[in-house]
């Protein structure tokens, strides 16, 4: 039973690490302000969800896990108002997609 | 285990602070750290279990809060000029 939650524990591990390795290079490529918000979100969700899952397997029920699923209930909130916030100031500054002309866009 | 996610960790902040340091705009630079923020939250919590002392968790709480703080307030400046304060 012991090898069957450390096996878990990997794999949640390496979906989490994929998921924000792919969210940097997202980070890096993505042309926009506003495709890039997708993939700070992909960090924010993906990654810290399949961490604190892992975490939470590891250690059984005690107040870690309480604690653990504090920090999810926190970023989970926090994250979309983030986005929001930034994608309606840089929309607030005239800052348009790649591609969009000003007025174009609804 | 917990090492391997460490050093995934390191690596994807890294990536981010290219991000950090080439970013066009304010938001780019506001976004990315945004997301470094979450990555060090992930990170405190990791090296936590590595070295077994998982009170680390409570810094882990407080950083996800003063992060969201820090980057409202931060577009709140660079939004309207002043973060509330009344104008003369």
């Amino acid at each position: 039973m012991d090898l069957f939650i450390d096996i878990i524990t990997g794999l949640c591990f390496f979906i989490g690490s994929l998921s924000i390795i792919i969210g940097a290079c997202g980070l890096i490529k993505l042309p926009d302000v506003f495709s890039r918000i997708h993939a700070a979100g992909m960090i924010d969700t993906g990654g810290t969800a399949f961490f604190l899952l892992g975490m939470i397997l590891q250690t059984g029920w005690s107040l870690i896990t309480v604690k653990l699923i504090l920090i999810g209930v926190f970023v989970f909130f926090t994250s979309p108002v983030t986005s929001h916030v930034t994608a309606n100031l840089a929309r607030q500054k005239n800052l348009m997609p790649v591609g969009k002309k000003i007025g174009k866009l609804l | 285990m917990f090492l391997a996610a460490l050093i995934a960790c390191a690596f994807s902040g890294i990536l981010i602070l290219i991000r950090i340091i080439l970013g066009q705009t304010t938001f780019d630079r506001v976004l990315a750290v945004n997301s470094l923020g979450t990555i060090i939250v992930i990170g405190i919590a990791l090296h936590g279990f590595y070295t077994n002392r998982p009170e680390f968790l409570d810094i882990a709480i407080v950083y996800a809060l003063i992060n969201f703080i820090g980057t409202v307030a931060v577009l709140k400046l660079f939004s309207t000029g002043s973060l509330g304060e009344q104008r003369k």
